[in-house]
């Protein structure tokens, strides 16, 4: 039988893996993972929005979508750090890791509370 | 040995051998930052503590505005004295950081109770962030490679003629700061690139904030970084350090960026910022990817995965990049950058780039003067960069690559590529000097230790137990150092004759050597802006070339048509076509810019080359490109410039040259030579008997270097 599988049963078994594969991560990865989300999915929303509305005053628009990305992507870093199989920050205390991301976060939020105008 | 005696003297204090070690370093650190900044006093011991050249003028003048009237007003500031009538928007159109960092050093300074006047701390700003460099060479040499490579560095870097062009005593301009923060940004990036931390990545923001408060140049930072980032990702040394510091750098970094108003939304709408982004939304595709990858057990599912991806991850970006760039929306590269990537590209179109002198492209002779050993330490240095290649040494041979490369096109960048330059060659330095010692010192550690118990002051790495078959080697390493040290004290004394001879004129005051040796100083500069001072109304305006605008409106405190800022070339080319047409054309166009004195330059009696009889031409360029009435050509004979009787007519009738030669073809310039025999141009001028109709003379300096006239109201009607 030489038949290669359809791309829908691909697409499936892809899914299936892929689904099976994350429910094994622990779960303080996942509340990252699901702010990750929220974080991006709220941007998506403004860009919808400001397609609708239009771009004025542009540097709203900008801290508002860069806070939301730029909040998703510190996320995303913190998750990199604290997550046990990267070998690269295996003696990083999570507690630093975590303070760093207060930290840059602070920064950021400050610098958007200046440029939301 | 001097080995004993010196650990003798060292024992004495009972330090360890990491404490002398320590001490040493420090010692030398020390040493080094005084030195940096010495060596850029030169200007000051010779003349005085003054603002050299033409751009330091209009930042004192900002400087001054800023501690005298606060940060509010400054950052708002609308400045009716320059460009009449049109004015500039000082507060939108500058780099704030070169200012603020003057002003808070100048609070500080009062804080603790020194009352320096603004102006000391504008001239010695600059040597300051000299010596600052070279302690971040330092930590990035020992980030790089070792802590020795980084005291070369330092060391190099302190009395490098490149780095010193722009940043003596005086010179107070954005590079002086610039550079320091450039250096800085890239050690920050590098380091948080090592350790991975979010801390250092969010420090490498603020470094890069600071640099864009700085300098136009950041745009070689943002374009470096993700050139870098897409070089480690290719030659798959990627790893989760990077993705945690590029991604922290690049986000936090472009909103502080934002926060400056010059620099406004160009990163999310200027061509030349594109690519910082396009590589950030490639980190994200591909450690996503990488995610997914690490997560399937299956291959197979993964490559139909990737290939769904990478096509639509692909075709989103390349449909987003052609609407943007074909809509306009994504600005094309400006002229300024554009010219480095086409370098014949501004002689062509834009001749305001083509004419500063700063742009021309760089000769051989100037890499040498400004490099001397560097040059060939360069090379050498790469070569040990690929030995021991990692994350820093791979950023450091493709900082120095890029940079020697717009260093090739444009003067002005070598004090870009210095840093680069510096570094690499201290680690050519220090890899030879450690070689060469360990093999003098593991057979010194031979014959010691079997005279002496093991002293505590050999802790050098005898791993390579040398065999005595070659007694030479000793020798050869000795003389080799013997070189190399020789070499090292011709590169310092070369560095500080430069600095010397070419680097330290202040611009604004010539001097010369009279007949009899004696030193002549010819002021004529400042005495012509302070006559505008002190005997012209308060509201008048004077017409030059750009050149001057800022002194003027600095020193002389007068409403100028166009300064240094040439950021609008059909004002710009409405002076230049004043200046080469006829005098009752010209008038027509002095009564319509309500100009009241106009300001030329002259250096027929003196010699001084750089006047504006020899500018003339690109006057005649630049208002051509506006005005087509102006052509190039009727102010040329055979393709060649005269001022002498051989001239074409409308070049000895023009205005520039009536204002420039009145009453000079009554003057002896030289013994034997007839009177008006130009010493600049080496010939007797053309016209001698100049009338002028619409203008009269207010003053000529002593040397006749700046003239000024008065331009004269309409005649009555009658």
């Amino acid at each position: 039988m030489g038949r290669t599988p359809s791309s829908k049963e691909d697409a499936q078994a892809l899914f299936h893996s892929l689904r099976s594969a994350y429910a094994a991560t622990p779960v303080n990865l996942k509340i990252i993972d699901l702010y990750v989300g929220f974080a991006v999915f709220t941007a998506l929303i403004q860009v919808v929005y400001m397609a609708i509305v239009g771009s004025f005053p542009f540097n709203s628009f900008l801290s508002g979508v860069l806070s939301c990305v730029g909040t998703a992507v510190l996320a995303v870093c913190l998750r990199i750090q604290v997550n046990k199989e990267n070998k690269d920050f295996k003696d990083l205390p999570p507690e630093r890791a975590f303070a760093d991301f207060v930290l840059c976060n602070l920064v950021l939020h400050l610098v958007i509370m200046n440029f939301l105008g | 040995m001097s080995n004993t005696a010196g650990s003798d003297l060292l024992k004495t204090f009972k330090l360890k051998t990491k404490q002398q070690e320590l001490l040493i370093r420090v010692s030398i650190l020390c040493l080094v930052y005084i030195l940096a900044f010495i060596t850029r006093l030169f200007s000051v011991l010779r003349y005085e503590s003054m603002i050299h050249e033409f751009d330091p003028y209009f930042n004192y003048r900002t400087t001054l505005y800023l501690t005298q009237n606060g940060f509010y007003d400054f950052w708002n500031w609308f400045d009716s004295e320059s460009w009449y009538p049109l004015g500039r928007i000082i507060g939108g159109t500058l780099y704030p950081g070169l200012m603020v960092t003057a002003a808070l050093i100048y609070r500080l300074l009062h804080f603790l109770r020194f009352a320096v006047h603004i102006r000391e701390v504008c001239v010695l700003t600059a040597p300051f962030f000299a010596s600052n460099t070279t302690l971040v060479a330092y930590f990035f040499g020992k980030e790089i490679w070792d802590s020795g490579a980084g005291l070369v560095a330092a060391i190099l870097i302190a009395v490098c003629p490149g780095y010193i062009s722009r940043s003596v005593a005086g010179s107070y301009d954005n590079e002086g700061v610039a550079i320091f923060a450039l250096l800085f940004t890239f050690y920050l990036f590098v380091k948080a690139v090592n350790t991975g931390s979010l801390a250092w990545g969010l420090a490498s923001a603020f470094g890069y904030f600071y640099m864009v408060s700085a300098w136009g140049g950041y745009v070689f930072i943002i374009n470096l970084i993700p050139l870098y980032v897409l070089v480690l990702l290719i030659t798959g040394r990627y790893s989760m350090r990077l993705y945690v510091a590029y991604n922290c750098m690049y986000v936090l970094g472009m909103l502080l960026a934002m926060q400056i108003r010059f620099v406004g939304f160009q990163h999310v709408q200027s061509g030349e910022h594109m690519a910082a982004m396009g590589v950030f939304f490639l980190m994200q595709v591909f450690y996503f990817l990488d995610w997914v990858k690490h997560m399937l057990s299956d291959t197979k599912l993964f490559q139909a995965f990737l290939r769904i991806t990478v096509t639509c991850a692909v075709a989103v970006g390349g449909v987003a990049l052609g609407v943007g760039t074909v809509s306009g929306y994504i600005s094309p590269w400006t002229g300024r950058f554009y010219s480095l990537l086409d370098p014949t590209y501004a002689k062509d179109h834009i001749p305001i780039i083509a004419s500063v002198s700063e742009h021309q492209p760089t000769a051989w002779s100037s890499f040498m003067f400004d490099f001397h050993i560097l040059l060939f330490l360069f090379p050498a240095g790469v070569y040990f960069c690929f030995k021991r290649l990692s994350d820093a040494t791979m950023f450091i041979v493709m900082y120095g690559l890029t940079s020697l490369y717009f260093a090739g096109v444009m003067v002005r960048l070598i004090l870009v590529a210095t840093p680069a330059v510096c570094l690499i060659s201290a680690i050519a330095v220090s890899a030879t000097v450690k070689n060469l010692t360990v093999l003098l010192r593991s057979k010194n550690k031979v014959v010691q230790t079997g005279s002496t118990k093991g002293t505590s002051s050999a802790k050098a790495s005898s791993k390579a137990s040398l065999d005595q078959s070659q007694p030479f080697q000793k020798n050869g390493a000795m003389a080799l150092l013997f070189g190399a040290f020789y070499l090292l004290s011709k590169y310092a004394t070369h560095c500080t004759w430069v600095t010397s001879e070419a680097y330290s004129s202040p611009s604004i005051v010539l001097a010369a050597r009279g007949a009899h040796g004696n030193r002549v100083i010819f002021d004529d500069y400042r005495e012509a802006y302070f006559w505008l001072r002190q005997n012209t109304p308060p509201d008048a305006k004077v017409m030059s070339w750009w050149d001057y605008g800022y002194q003027i409106t600095a020193m002389g405190n007068r409403t100028v048509i166009v300064d240094n800022n040439t950021w609008n070339n059909t004002h710009i080319a409405t002076v230049g076509r004043a200046m080469s047409s006829y005098e009752d054309e010209a008038y027509e166009i002095m009564r319509s810019l309500d100009v009241d004195y106009v300001l030329v330059v002259f250096g027929g009696v003196t010699g001084y080359s750089s006047d504006d009889i020899n500018k003339f031409l690109w006057m005649v360029r630049i208002g051509g490109g506006v005005f087509p009435v102006i052509k190039e050509p009727d102010y040329l004979v055979n393709g060649e410039y005269r001022v002498d009787k051989g001239a074409a007519p409308k070049m000895l009738n023009c205005l520039m040259y009536k204002l420039c030669y009145y009453r000079f073809g009554e003057l002896v310039t030289e013994y034997g030579k007839p009177p008006g025999y130009d010493r600049a141009r080496g010939v007797e001028i053309g016209n001698k008997d100049i009338k002028l109709e619409h203008l009269e003379e207010a003053f000529t300096t002593s040397n006749w270097i700046v003239r000024i006239y008065k331009v004269k109201p309409p005649n009555n009607r009658w």
